[in-house]
């Protein structure tokens, strides 16, 4: 028995009809093919899969679709402005090598997104703290906390 | 490469350029093979098993293959005549006699060996539905009873794993003179003694492995892609060793992977198991481990108890060293498992020091656990904690100073031959002791610990002068001590009739950024832009040939193999040039992207020179092929020596036990650097998973049940953000003397330096109250009860 589903993906409205049991986290990656938002775990503890749900960063594996009814949803894909400009959040990673495997990367960035849009001038405990729901097995999150220093300097403008 | 040519390679190598790869990563365009689909794919679900070591009596897939959605079941009686999957390093014990080698059934073959041992594959149209089917199989199990301790395993009446490993025994060897050793003990004016567990880890790569097979019929062709670090020996052992497939028949894409520190070197049964069956189906078969399974069946890591002993003459000169560990395998041998508690490791017993006499036994046993090999750093960071757990403790028993007792006995003179069989080419162990140690400010440590104190908190500073071994090598000596594979590397470079470069190496990334560093070597050497050159890595089906990535081998290795190719490229650009320039081949020069005659002003663009060679219209076509593409293996002469100091500084709080890592500062030797910024980041990464095994990662099994008990994420505890802290990084340089690029690795220095540097750091803090030793991890708990014990508190 198929639920229909509608919401809005990263400013496009999409439609479809999902077994209910689907995840988010599912719906974007097989049925919308952004394959950007990445499944980690099993057990809602390593946040590679978090998107912003209204504004808010989510687990994308731990919400069934269906509570996404409705709701507008940001992906990492969504973030890269129209000319090809990257989000600072993403530029700052880049430039401080805040990522390696590039595998937790895409839910660190929508977390620390999030994390700074609370915390305009949070400091390296407050970062670190926040960032305690999503794991980086590669960077030992130096660079990580390094680039959402810089990326909150420029958002904070 | 010549003297003139070498000026070259200075202007982008040793620049922190932005990595190429992080575009994709950043926008979430990256490819990793969970995000690759096919037409008509279907997907895989592995039923595993519950038990740790059990008979099958039957098994009924009956009902399953009902199920809806099912395409096929298959169980082990399906793969008969498929082989069991090899092991890669034949060790030969100290009874003269190869290592017992048990068959590693790609499915289980009327008894399961631990819990998570795949049993069936079941292939449906979702993975929901192969999920929905597994459970309706019906294995009829004989549980038998279990050892997953490895002392336990070897014990007298412990339960019998494999037929043809009697006493769970897989070898027992040893390396260095007994007697030698024996003697200086007999003499020594101290002898500091230690028992040590180096605790079991598990990899946890925030990508989970994965695959995708596919048959195509029309060709009789198979492609796999997989998370993998070396695709070319995935195939090569897949193909020749286990399914006796035609190895130019199948393609191997290792495409983007989320991380490996090892766990993705290896030949698993799974995606053995799903090339098999996508020719049997004729449909692809996708999977994707669930974190669950990868706790449960990726290769673990370390898992060793030891017994160390050094002796000391009065003034802390190390005489000779003793070492017995006992090291698990797990319930199969895995790809590289035999040479990691071996080869990989007593071999390092030296450390940075002239300890003339070393003796070093190991015992390798089965037992009903997930397989053990290779975790970032590989028999190096349990050589390291072994060493410098115990030069620490010597120091504080006889009263020396930390730095003091490592000075007395550093290498000092190069080349330097160990008693335990490596050669060390080149090092200056007292610099990087020196930079950590002010880069740690060990000077002001007093006054941060009186201030500790009022605060009723216990500082310690902990050293780790480490040395590993990297880039294995060279073939035949490797080959001699009992590899089956060869150890070099292959790298291709394509000069396109444009003058932008493609390079092919078997080198793999998994984060490593290979994509930026290698286009750093070839732009610096050809004078072309890095945005110009191409690094296309992890595809059997467009690389020549590749050994991976593993043992921080890439740079040394694969890097020099890309170099030697350049060499060639320049070699027959010096001969067009000649050509068109009209001027001996000899006169030549090649610099800034520039071939000139010496001494004049004539020369010939690099781009020319690329363009000539395809459109070959004015070319010594008599004398010289057209084209500019060229290909270079090479294998290495020696291992490289990357060496430094670790100091790390904590702060306990002795009423919860809960140890706060306050500093750490790395001050190490990977000889030239081409890339700072990655460097970095890999030692970063590397400190965070030593932190982690000394801090917070222990997997433990129930030794009753056999059952794993870290299973999750919940339970197993990765180092998180607010687990560390930022980290003190610097650099010294001693340059490799047998590799062109002078480079040594860098990729697994921080988990060798790690453990052994915040242990020791622990153990300092708690000396005023009493503890000497307790194995890792540091965690509240362990603290507290050794405070406690210490105290005289059972
Ligand atoms: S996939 Fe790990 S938290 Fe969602
Ligand atoms: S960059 Fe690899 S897990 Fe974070």
């Amino acid at each position: 028995m198929a639920v229909s589903l509608a919401m809005t993906v990263n400013g496009k409205p999409v439609n479809a009809d999902v077994d209910p049991r689907t995840l988010l986290v599912e719906f974007l990656r097989n049925n919308l093919g952004l394959t950007g938002t990445h499944v980690g775990c099993d057990t809602a503890q390593c946040g590679a899969c978090t998107v912003h749900v209204d504004g808010n960063a989510v687990k994308s594996c731990n919400v069934l679709a269906v509570q996404a009814q409705g709701a507008n949803v940001l992906t990492i894909e969504g973030l890269i402005a129209e000319d090809g400009t990257m989000h600072p959040m993403q530029a700052a990673f880049r430039d401080c090598h805040g990522l390696q495997c590039g595998f937790c990367t895409p839910g660190m960035v929508m977390s620390a997104i999030d994390l700074v849009n609370r915390h305009p001038g949070a400091d390296e405990a407050t970062i670190r703290a926040e960032l305690e729901g999503n794991l980086c097995r590669c960077t030992g999150y130096h660079n990580i906390v390094k680039a959402v220093r810089q990326a909150a300097a420029v958002m904070g403008k | 490469m010549g003297a003139n040519d070498t000026a070259t390679m200075t202007s982008v190598v040793g620049q922190s350029v932005l990595r190429k790869e992080d575009a994709r990563f950043l926008t979430g365009t990256g490819q990793y093979t969970d995000d690759v689909s096919m037409p008509r794919q279907t997907y895989a679900y592995f039923l595993r098993s519950p038990h740790a070591h059990a008979n099958i009596d039957s098994i009924d897939v009956a009902k399953a293959k009902q199920s809806p959605g099912v395409v096929d079941i298959f169980t082990g009686a399906d793969l008969q005549g498929v082989n069991g999957l090899p092991c890669g390093w034949l060790i030969t014990g100290t009874d003269g006699k190869p290592m017992n080698e048990p068959p590693h059934p790609v499915l289980a073959q009327g008894k399961v060996r631990y819990v998570g041992d795949a049993v069936a594959l079941v292939i449906a149209e979702s993975p929901a539905q192969a999920k929905d089917a597994a459970e309706q199989i019906v294995v009829d199990y004989d549980v038998l009873p279990s050892a997953v301790d490895s002392l336990d395993a070897l014990a007298d009446g412990a339960p019998q794993i494999h037929e043809q490993a009697p006493g769970n025994r897989c070898y027992t060897w040893a390396l260095g003179d007994k007697a030698a050793v024996d003697a200086a003990f007999a003499n020594a004016a101290h002898v500091t003694k230690i028992d040590i567990v180096n605790n079991r880890l598990i990899p946890n790569a925030i990508e989970p492995r994965a695959a995708l097979a596919h048959y195509d019929r029309a060709n009789d062709e198979y492609t796999l892609y997989v998370a993998n670090q070396n695709p070319h020996v995935e195939r090569l052992l897949m193909t020749a060793f286990v399914l006796g497939l035609p190895e130019h028949k199948v393609r191997v894409i290792a495409p983007d992977v989320g991380g490996g520190f090892g766990s993705k070197i290896y030949l698993y049964p799974e995606e053995t198991a799903m090339v098999f069956a996508s020719k049997k189906i004729h449909r692809p078969i996708k999977w994707a481990a669930e974190r669950s399974e990868s706790f449960l069946s990726d290769a673990h890591g370390r898992d060793h108890v030891t017994h160390a002993e050094l002796a000391l003459d009065k003034d802390g000169k190390f005489l000779a060293m003793r070492v017995h560990t006992t090291a698990n395998m797990g319930a199969y041998l895995s790809t590289f498992a035999s040479c990691i508690p071996t080869i990989l490791y007593a071999t390092l017993l030296a450390g940075q020091y002239t300890t003339p006499a070393i003796y070093c036994e190991v015992a390798a046993a089965f037992t009903n656990t997930a397989p053990v090999d290779a975790y970032r750093g590989a028999g190096r960071p349990e050589a390291t904690y072994v060493v410098e757990r115990i030069v620490s403790q010597a120091a504080m028993e006889m009263g020396i100073a930390q730095d003091e007792i490592r000075r007395r006995n550093f290498v000092r003179e190069f080349p330097y031959q160990t008693p335990v069989a490596l050669n060390y080419d080149i090092g200056d162990y007292e610099q990087t002791l020196d930079a950590a140690m002010e880069m740690a400010d060990v000077a002001g440590f007093p006054a941060r610990k009186a201030e500790a104190q009022k605060r009723g908190k216990l500082r310690g500073l902990g050293y780790a002068a480490y040395i590993e071994a990297c880039g294995l090598a060279p073939s035949n000596i490797a080959g001699a001590l009992g590899a089956r594979a060869g150890l070099f590397e292959a790298g291709q470079v394509r000069v396109h009739p444009t003058g932008s470069v493609t390079v092919f190496t078997g080198s793999h990334s998994h984060g490593q950024g290979h994509e930026t560093t290698f286009a750093q070597i070839v732009a610096g050497r050809l004078g072309v832009p890095v945005e110009n050159v191409s690094v296309v890595h992890g595809d059997t089906g467009r690389i020549p040939f590749g050994m991976g990535t593993y043992g921080s081998r890439s740079l040394a290795v694969g890097g020099t193999a890309i170099v030697k190719a350049l060499d060639k490229i320049v070699a027959k650009g010096k001969k067009i040039a000649a050509h068109l320039l009209e001027a001996a081949e000899s006169d030549i020069e090649f610099r800034d992207g520039k071939f000139t005659v010496a001494g004049t002003d004539r020369s010939k663009a690099f781009a020319e020179i690329a363009l000539s060679a395809y459109v070959p219209h004015n070319y010594p076509l008599g004398t010289l092929e057209p084209g500019l593409d060229e290909t270079a293996f090479y294998d290495p002469t020696n291992f490289t020596y990357p060496a430094g100091t670790h100091i790390c500084e904590v702060e306990i709080d002795p009423d919860t036990g809960v140890v706060d890592v306050v500093a750490f500062s790395a001050c190490d030797d990977f000889g030239n650097i081409i890339n700072p910024m990655i460097v970095e980041g890999q030692v970063h990464g590397g400190v965070a998973q030593g932190l982690g095994q000394a801090l917070r990662e222990q997997c433990v099994y129930d030794r009753d049940s056999g059952q794993l008990l870290t299973g999750s994420l919940m339970d197993y505890a990765l180092p998180r953000a607010d687990d560390v802290p930022s980290f003190n990084v610097a650099t010294k340089v001693t340059p490799c003397t047998h590799n062109p690029l002078g480079a040594k690795g860098c990729g697994e220095a921080g988990a060798i330096g790690a453990p052994a540097a915040m242990m020791n750091a622990v153990m300092d803090a708690l000396a005023p109250v009493g503890v000497t030793h307790f194995d890792m991890p540091a965690s509240p708990y362990r603290v507290w009860n050794a405070i406690r014990a210490a105290h005289g508190h059972a």
